[in-house]
């Protein structure tokens, strides 16, 4: 007995340094890998980059310097910009915030049918599984150029490509919170002879509303980006706004709009987050 | 004893439920409002309407259909010729097999599958044997130059609806798949086959009409087709010069969109992580050092990504670095944030316990923090990964090159669409690729999430 411990601690030992050995290869080689990824990656972008890296961070200064000093030469007045471009900004945030809710009443649903525990077909979650994948994995740009150029220039496609993609997204985050909702609250109330829907009422809905509220918020973040960015390809809003001033390259109006986003981001990003810690309560 | 419960508590509880109803059904109905207000805003009901029906239905068409254009010269009726999709340099060298030339009455005949023809005389078109259309329509040039549908001068409105005459052009249109236009110069066909002709080989290769099979076969072939090089060779070398679908530059333009997704998003976790540490309150005591550092991360992630590529796209030109570089500063932000944050939540008793051994600092941090962190570092690393992919066709579309660029001028000139819809695919592929092997690698390594 006693015997067989010793030689069972020096077998212990010999397996954790084989272990041992083992990760620091695996950790090596994965480093190695990234190593050969990063530099063959960026000698690939040197040889096929209009402009040498070199030239290119020397540079780096020059447009931010550019914009500045127009405005400054034009008598830095640029922030009266700043209430003309307000309502492209409403129209972009509007897009946004539409297409997020309208996006999510599609989630919602699609997310019903995703959900192992709710729907007992097989063949139907995977369905609706992969109708979500495939929604998803569209960028919003390619939908709402198509559909821009089916449609002609209007805000419309913009929001048909986020919500597609909001549906797809969204509704994989919800069919998760779904299934990860605690069977225990469903079982105490069904003990207690509550009905099917007291159940979802008192017992399902409380677990995944703060969670859907919480990522609905973040989406709409990301959502505000995506709009302005499809504005800058056409579709209306702040970003066609910037598009135009940029190719007049009128200074001290780029900064106006440039700055009218970067507050919103940052305000948007804060209040989500003031929101959701609310919600969920873990406010950090 | 028989427990009862308060009536004053019962009461409140009534009345904060009933509170929560009517919040719940104000908001409801503030949604409501709003939706409704919005649908009607965004015009969504005259969807149908704005829907350019014409453009909607040759862009499904020209997605998996390619025509071959027939044009004759009223001048020269002699000289028709057949070109793939109207291509200047894509003129067939032999006749197809549908086209019939006969000497004897100078005519030409183009059959269509259904059955149904088009022959080209000297001096009129005839149009015959269609299905369901028992009338054999003929076309001709009136003195003054124009083109006429023969017996309806003047009686146009009794055309057929798939018909179409004014004073310049006559648009003839049975079904989708066959076309007649004739002009005041010239009458032109257009004639519909399903599928992606020369998807593989191109028009003027060796190789034109080997499909997948045939060329992998041939790939491994001893008897070679070019004396030169090697099949192996020619094969992939066809292929990638194929001038119409242009596979060498839509394929290098998608692997340098998958690198800008790549490398932005390495070089982003890579310098995130350490400036996280240096954010973290237990491991920086230095206040200022923190201070500075969240801004930075609040600027790097509040200046979006659109601008970042605007600024960098005068810095370094079109091109890789532009969309390394702002897919790098916007997530160096986020992730040194998200990853500061993560750092700071992590169980003071395991560094603790390092420290109780007598481990200097580093020591503490590699063995006390590190191996709480490293699966929120990575899987959130992979995220990004997965959302940096479809950035990157984004940014490649606003000007820093990859497949967004090319799906762009493709779209734009308005008759390529074969090239967008390969390209969506190619795109939709290689992001389903990206999400299955990052879904696959968080599993590899950290195991136990995600299991579902």
């Amino acid at each position: 007995m006693y015997s067989d411990n010793i030689l069972g601690f020096e077998t212990i030992e010999k397996n954790l340094k084989a272990m041992a050995f083992k990760r620091l290869i695996y950790s090596f080689i994965s480093i190695l890998a990234i190593l050969f990824l990063l530099s063959s990656g960026l000698t690939i972008a040197e040889e096929n980059n209009a402009g040498s890296f070199q030239r290119g961070l020397s540079k780096f200064f020059d447009y931010p310097v550019d914009l500045f000093k127009e405005a400054f030469e034009s008598g830095w007045r640029w922030y009266a910009y700043v209430f003309k471009y307000l309502p492209d900004l409403i129209t972009t945030i509007n897009m946004a915030f539409f297409s997020t809710l309208f996006g999510a009443i599609f989630a919602l649903l699609l997310s019903l049918f995703a959900s192992k525990n709710l729907i007992k077909n097989q063949y139907i979650v995977t369905l609706s599984r992969r109708t979500m994948d495939i929604l998803r994995s569209f960028p919003e740009l390619v939908i709402a150029m198509i559909f821009l150029y089916l449609m002609g220039k209007s805000e419309l496609p913009a929001v048909i490509a986020i919500v597609i993609h909001t549906a797809g997204a969204l509704g994989k985050l919800f069919s998760e919170a779904i299934e990860n909702a605690d069977n225990k609250p469903i079982e105490g109330l069904q003990s207690c002879g509550a009905s099917w829907w007291q159940r979802v009422r008192f017992a399902v809905i409380p677990q995944v509303v703060p969670l859907f509220i919480s990522y609905t918020l973040l989406r709409l973040e990301i959502n505000v980006r995506a709009s302005t960015i499809l504005g800058f390809v056409g579709a209306g809003g702040i970003g066609e706004a910037l598009s135009a001033v940029i190719q007049f390259r009128y200074g001290d109006e780029i900064i106006a709009i440039m700055f009218l986003l970067v507050i919103t981001i940052i305000s948007l990003d804060y209040f989500s987050r003031f929101l959701r810690g609310r919600l969920i309560g873990d406010n950090k | 004893m028989e427990q009862v419960l308060n009536q004053n508590v019962i009461d409140a509880v009534d009345l904060k439920h009933k509170k929560h109803i009517r919040i719940l059904i104000i908001t409801g109905f503030v949604f409501l409002v709003y939706l409704i207000g919005s649908i009607l805003h965004f015009d969504l009901p005259n969807l149908a309407k704005k829907w350019n029906k014409n453009r909607a239905s040759m862009f499904m068409l020209d997605i998996y259909a390619h025509k071959d254009h027939i044009k004759m010269n009223w001048k020269d009726p002699q000289k028709i010729d057949v070109r793939f999709e109207g291509g200047h340099r894509h003129v067939y060298k032999d006749d197809p097999t549908w086209l019939i030339r006969n000497k004897n009455n100078q005519s030409t005949i183009v059959n269509f599958d259904n059955g149904g023809q088009f022959v080209f005389f000297p001096n009129r078109v005839e149009m015959r044997n269609f299905p369901n259309i028992n009338e054999p329509f003929i076309f001709k040039l009136n003195k003054n130059g124009k083109p006429y549908v023969d017996g309806y001068v003047g009686k146009e409105s009794m055309l057929p609806s798939w018909m179409r005459a004014t004073e310049n052009k006559v648009e003839v249109r049975p079904s989708l798949y066959e076309r007649l236009q004739v002009y005041g110069s010239k009458v032109e066909v257009h004639r519909y086959e399903l599928g992606w002709k020369y998807f593989w080989f191109d028009f003027d290769s060796p190789l034109v009409g080997k499909g997948f099979l045939d060329a992998i076969s041939l790939m491994f072939n001893e008897d070679r087709v070019d004396p030169k090089i090697s099949n192996f060779n020619l094969v992939v070398n066809e292929f990638l010069e194929n001038e119409i679908w242009h596979h060498n530059t839509v394929l290098f333009a998608m692997v340098e969109t998958l690198l800008m997704a790549i490398l932005g998003t390495l070089i982003a976790s890579m310098v995130g992580l350490p400036l996280a540490f240096l954010a973290a309150y237990n491991v920086t005591p230095l206040s200022s050092i923190r201070f500075f550092l969240r801004r930075l991360f609040d600027m790097l992630r509040g200046i979006d990504m659109l601008i970042w590529s605007l600024i960098f796209l005068r810095a370094f030109g079109p091109g890789l670095f532009t969309g390394i570089f702002a897919i790098a500063f916007t997530d160096t932000g986020t992730l040194g944030k998200l990853m500061s944050e993560a750092i700071e939540n992590t169980d003071k008793k395991d560094k603790e316990g390092i420290q109780s051994t007598g481990a200097n600092k580093v020591l503490q941090h590699r063995f006390g923090i590190i191996p709480q962190i490293l699966p929120i570092f990575i899987s959130q690393s992979l995220y990004y990964l997965e959302s940096n992919t479809r950035a990157a066709v984004i940014i490649g579309a606003m000007g820093a090159g990859g497949i967004g660029l090319h799906f762009l001028g493709a779209l734009m000139t308005g008759n390529d669409f074969e090239n967008v819809a390969y390209m969506a695919i190619l795109v939709l592929v290689a992001v389903m690729c990206i999400d299955t092997m990052s879904a696959k690698l968080r599993r590899l390594l950290i195991g136990i999430e995600d299991k579902k």
